[in-house]
C-alpha cells in the first residue's frame, strides 16, 4: 500500500481519507504478526549467539584464572572468601550448600519423576495386624508436577548464579591486576540501599510474584499437556500423566460432545464471539457515555459540580458484590422491577430479563454502564481539563459548532492520550468475571453447548467458562488450562496489534 | 442584529444548560436509587422475600438482629482483617515495585517489564487451581482461609504496579538528581525527598488495597471450600442469595450490604480527593 506523508495525506478527500485510515489499520496487522515472528527469531539468534560467547567467556576465565578462580568453579564464593570478601563468599557457598542438598533429599527424585508423573497409584493392601484392607498412597502426580517445576526454577537460579560467581572472580582478578582495591562488605552494604537500591526493593515483590504468580502459570501450562481432572487427581484415585496435545484436539475437535450436544469446538467459538462482543460493547458504552457525562458535567455554567461528582463517585466506593447482586435481583423473575410492573398492571407476564438470550445479553450490557460510567467520569474529567482551552476558543471563532468541536478537538485529544487505557480495559473486558457472574452465573442455559463442561449459558465469558469447568462435576482442569490458554492466545494477539498501531505506547520516555 | 444573534445564543445556551440539569438529575436519581431501595428494604420486617414494593409496610430493626446472631459476625472480621493486612503490605509492595521500575534504569527494567505484562495476559483465575492445593497442603484453607487469602493476595500484588508508577512519573527527576549531587544515597532521596512528596499515591494505594478485599468473591469462595467459618462478607452473602435461601435471607442481605457499605462509602468520601488525584494522574498513562 501507498504510504502518503503528512502533507500529501492532508490534501486527500474526506472519503480517501477514510479508505486510507482504515487500510493502514489493516495493513498493520499481519505487519504486527510479521513483526512479531520477526522478533521471536531475532530472540533466538541473539540467545544462541549469548550462550557461545558466554561459554567462551566461562572456558577463558578458567584457562586463564588463578587457582582461587578454579576452585571457585567447584566451591562456589571461594574465590571471593579467598581475596577479603567474606559476605559475599558466604552467600555463594550457602546458596551451594543449600542447592545441593535440595537435590540429594528431593529434587533428584522429583526430577526423575517428572517424565513419567508416578508409576504406582493408590492400592488396596491387606493390613494382617488390624485384619481389614486399608488404601495405601503412593505416587502424587500433583506433587511430582509441582515440585519438578520448583526444581526446574531452582536449577535455573543455581545457573545463574553459579554464572555470576565465575563473572566475579574474573573481575576480581581484572581489579586486583590492575593495582586497585575490591569492595569491602561495607561497601556492599551500603550499595543496597545506594546504587544497587533497585535490588532491594524489587526482592520483596519479585519473589512473591515468581513464587505465587509465575510457577502457578507455569504448572497450570503444563496441566494442559496432562489428563489432571477430577477422576485423575493424581493421589486418591488414580494418577495423572502426559497426553501430548490430546486436550487441544478435543477443544478444537468438529464432533459432538459426549452428552449429545455441539462440538467443543462450536462451543468454544460462541463464547468468544460473544466474550468479543461484550468486551467491544462494554468498552466503548462505557467510555463514550463516560465521556459525556463528564462533558456535561464540566460545561461552563453549570453549577454544584461537585455535588454531581460525588454522587457519582460514592456508587464506586460500595463493594461491586454488593451492587451487582442486589441489581441481579431487582430484575429477577420474581424481584423488584416485575413485581411492581405487575402490581402497576403495566405486564402480564414478568419481563424475561435473565431467561432470554438477548435480554440477557443487552440487560448485563446496561448494567455494566451503570457500573462503568463513574470510573470513566473520574478519568475522563481530567484529561478534558487539560485540553488547552485555547484550541476552542479559537475553534469558536472560525464558527465551529459544539458537535464539531468535540469531533476535532476533544475527541482526537481523548483517544490519543487513552489509548493505552481503552486496550487494557477491553482485554479487563474479556476477562470480567465478576460483572457476569454475580449478575447472571451465565444464564440462561445454552442447550446447545450440553455436552461442553460446566453448564454453559449465552452470557458466559470464556473465563467464566473457565471457573465452571474447574469446578463443575468432572472437575476437568486440563481443559481449563486449554481454555486459559487460549485466553491469553486472543489477549495477547489483540494487544500485540493495537501496540503496534497505536502511536502513544510506542514511546514511554516521551511520556515522563 | 448581532445584538439578537447574541441573545438568541444565551437562550439557546440557557435551554442547553437546563437539558443537562434535567439529565445530571435523572443519572444522579438512577445511580443512587438502588442503594436507597437496599437502605428501605433492610428495614422492611413484613416479609423476608423480595416483593413488589420498596417501602416497608411495617419498619424495625428485625433484620439487623438476624444479622447479629447469624455468621456475619466473623465474616465481617475476617474480611475486616483481610482488608487491614492487604492495605498495609499490598502498598509497601507496589510502592517498592513502581518506584523502582519509574525511577531506576537498570539492565534488567525492560525486560522485567515486558515479562509483567505477558504474565498479565494469562487469565488470573487459572492459577487457582495450584494456589488452592498448596494452601491446603499448608493448611491455609477453610477455617484458616484468612492468612491463605493474605498470603496470595499479597505475594501477587506487584503486578499491580501501573498506577501508581504512573505517579511517580510525573514528579520530576531533576529532583532525585539533585539530592544525588549533594550525596544523597538512593534510599535517603526516597525517604526525604519523594515520599514526603507522594502523599495522594500512598493514600490511594492504601485505600484500594482496603477496599478490594471486600468485593473478592472467586478465590475466597474457592478457598473457604463451604466452610462457614472461613468465608468472607462476599462469598458469605452470595451464599444468602441462593434459589434456596433467598425467600427467608432477602432482607437480612440488604441490611448486611448496608453494614458492609457504610463504613467503607464513609472511609471513601473522606479520602475521596486522593482518589481522584490517583485516577486522574496515575491510571490513565499506566
Amino acid at each position: 500500500m501507498k504510504q502518503y506523508s503528512d502533507l500529501e495525506y492532508l490534501r486527500l478527500s474526506k472519503g480517501q481519507k477514510f479508505t486510507y485510515k482504515l487500510t493502514s489499520f489493516f495493513t498493520a496487522i499481519p505487519r504486527g504478526i510479521g513483526h512479531f515472528f520477526a522478533n521471536i527469531g531475532l530472540y533466538i539468534k541473539k540467545g544462541v549467539t549469548g550462550v557461545g560467547s558466554e561459554l567462551k567467556d566461562i572456558g577463558s576465565t578458567f584457562v586463564n584464572g588463578d587457582w582461587k578462580t578454579k576452585t571457585s568453579f567447584v566451591v562456589m564464593g571461594f574465590g571471593n572468601l579467598a581475596r577479603g570478601q567474606i559476605l559475599r563468599g558466604l552467600l555463594f557457598l550457602f546458596f551451594e550448600v543449600v542447592f545441593i542438598a535440595y537435590m540429594i533429599f528431593g529434587g533428584a527424585h522429583w526430577m526423575s519423576m517428572v517424565p513419567s508423573l508416578g508409576k504406582v497409584g493408590p492400592s488396596n493392601e491387606y493390613d494382617p495386624v488390624l485384619d481389614i484392607y486399608t488404601t495405601v498412597y503412593n505416587d502424587n502426580s500433583f506433587k511430582i508436577l509441582l515440585y519438578g517445576v520448583l526444581t526446574i526454577f531452582f536449577i535455573v537460579a543455581f545457573i545463574y548464579t553459579w554464572r555470576v560467581n565465575v563473572r566475579q572472580n574474573k573481575i576480581m582478578e581484572q581489579i586486583l591486576r590492575s593495582g586497585k582495591k575490591l569492595k569491602a562488605d561495607k561497601d556492599d552494604l551500603r550499595s543496597m540501599v545506594d546504587e544497587n537500591f533497585h535490588a532491594t526493593l524489587l526482592a520483596l515483590p519479585m519473589t512473591g510474584i515468581l513464587v505465587f504468580t509465575v510457577m502457578p502459570i507455569v504448572f497450570m501450562i503444563l496441566v494442559a499437556f496432562t489428563n489432571y481432572d477430577g477422576s485423575h487427581n493424581g493421589y486418591s484415585n488414580n494418577l495423572f500423566t502426559w497426553v501430548g496435545l490430546d486436550n487441544f484436539n478435543t477443544l478444537f475437535s468438529w464432533t459432538g460432545g459426549a452428552g449429545g450436544g455441539q462440538s467443543y469446538s462450536a462451543t468454544f467459538g460462541e463464547i468468544l464471539a460473544w466474550t468479543l462482543i461484550w468486551a467491544f460493547l462494554a468498552t466503548f458504552t462505557n467510555y463514550f457515555l463516560g465521556m459525556f457525562v463528564a462533558m456535561m458535567i464540566n460545561k461552563k455554567g453549570i453549577h454544584l459540580k461537585k455535588v454531581w461528582r460525588t454522587v457519582l463517585v460514592m456508587t464506586i466506593a460500595i463493594p461491586q458484590f454488593i451492587s451487582l447482586l442486589y441489581v441481579s435481583k431487582m430484575f429477577a423473575r420474581n424481584g423488584l422491577i416485575n413485581l411492581s410492573l405487575m402490581d402497576l398492571g403495566w405486564i402480564k407476564q414478568p419481563l424475561p430479563f435473565w431467561e432470554d438470550a438477548t435480554w440477557a445479553r443487552v440487560t448485563v450490557v446496561l448494567i455494566n454502564i451503570w457500573i462503568g460510567i463513574p470510573h470513566l467520569m473520574l478519568i475522563t474529567t481530567g484529561i478534558l481539563m487539560n485540553i488547552p482551552a485555547d484550541l476552542y476558543e479559537s475553534a469558536r471563532i472560525d464558527g465551529a459548532n459544539a458537535w464539531q468541536q468535540y469531533r476535532k478537538i476533544t475527541l482526537p485529544y481523548m483517544l490519543f492520550i487513552t489509548g493505552p487505557y481503552l486496550l487494557t480495559s477491553f482485554t479487563g473486558n474479556m476477562n470480567n468475571f465478576n460483572v457476569i457472574y454475580l449478575l447472571t452465573g451465565g444464564a440462561p442455559t445454552n442447550p446447545a453447548a450440553s455436552g461442553a463442561a460446566g453448564s454453559v449459558g449465552y452470557t458466559d465469558l470464556l473465563i467464566t467458562w473457565l471457573f465452571k469447568i474447574t469446578t463443575g462435576a468432572d472437575s476437568q482442569y486440563y481443559l481449563a488450562s486449554v481454555v486459559g490458554i487460549m485466553v491469553f492466545v486472543v489477549v495477547a494477539f489483540i494487544s500485540l496489534v493495537v501496540y503496534n498501531v497505536l502511536p502513544s505506547i510506542k514511546n514511554e520516555e516521551d511520556y515522563q | 442584529m448581532n445584538q439578537k444573534r447574541h441573545m438568541g445564543l444565551k437562550a439557546l445556551n440557557r435551554a442547553s444548560n437546563t437539558a443537562i440539569y434535567i439529565l445530571l438529575i435523572i443519572i444522579s436519581v438512577v445511580w443512587l436509587i438502588p442503594f436507597v431501595f437496599i437502605l428501605l428494604q433492610s428495614f422492611r420486617v413484613e416479609s423476608t422475600y423480595q416483593v413488589g414494593y420498596v417501602i416497608p409496610h411495617q419498619w424495625g430493626w428485625q433484620n439487623y438482629i438476624n444479622l447479629w446472631n447469624s455468621d456475619f459476625k466473623r465474616w465481617y472480621l475476617n474480611t475486616f482483617i483481610i482488608a487491614l493486612a492487604s492495605a498495609v503490605l499490598v502498598t509497601v509492595i507496589q510502592l517498592c515495585m513502581s518506584y523502582t521500575l519509574s525511577r531506576f534504569r537498570f539492565k534488567l527494567r525492560g525486560p522485567l517489564m515486558r515479562f509483567m505484562l505477558i504474565l498479565g495476559m494469562f487469565p488470573g483465575m487459572l492459577t487457582m487451581i495450584i494456589l488452592y492445593r498448596v494452601l491446603s497442603d499448608l493448611g491455609l484453607t477453610q477455617a484458616n482461609a484468612v492468612p491463605g487469602l493474605i498470603l496470595v493476595g499479597v505475594a501477587s500484588s506487584g503486578m499491580g504496579y501501573y498506577v501508581s508508577k504512573g505517579f511517580f512519573d510525573t514528579i520530576p527527576k531533576s529532583l532525585d538528581e539533585a539530592a544525588r549531587v549533594d550525596g544523597a544515597t538512593r534510599f535517603q532521596v526516597l525517604y526525604k525527598i519523594i515520599l514526603p512528596l507522594s502523599k495522594p499515591i500512598v493514600i490511594y494505594t492504601i485505600l484500594t488495597a482496603f477496599m478490594g478485599p471486600w468485593g473478592d468473591y472467586v478465590f475466597a469462595r474457592y478457598v473457604a471450600m463451604g466452610t462457614s467459618a472461613g468465608y468472607n462478607v462476599a462469598v458469605g452473602m452470595y451464599s444468602w442469595l441462593t434459589n434456596d435461601q433467598i425467600a427467608r435471607m432477602y432482607t437480612t442481605f440488604c441490611a448486611g450490604g448496608v453494614i458492609v457499605a457504610v463504613p467503607v462509602t464513609i472511609l471513601f468520601l473522606c479520602l475521596q480527593k486522593y482518589y481522584v488525584e490517583g485516577v486522574t494522574g496515575g491510571a490513565v498513562k499506566g
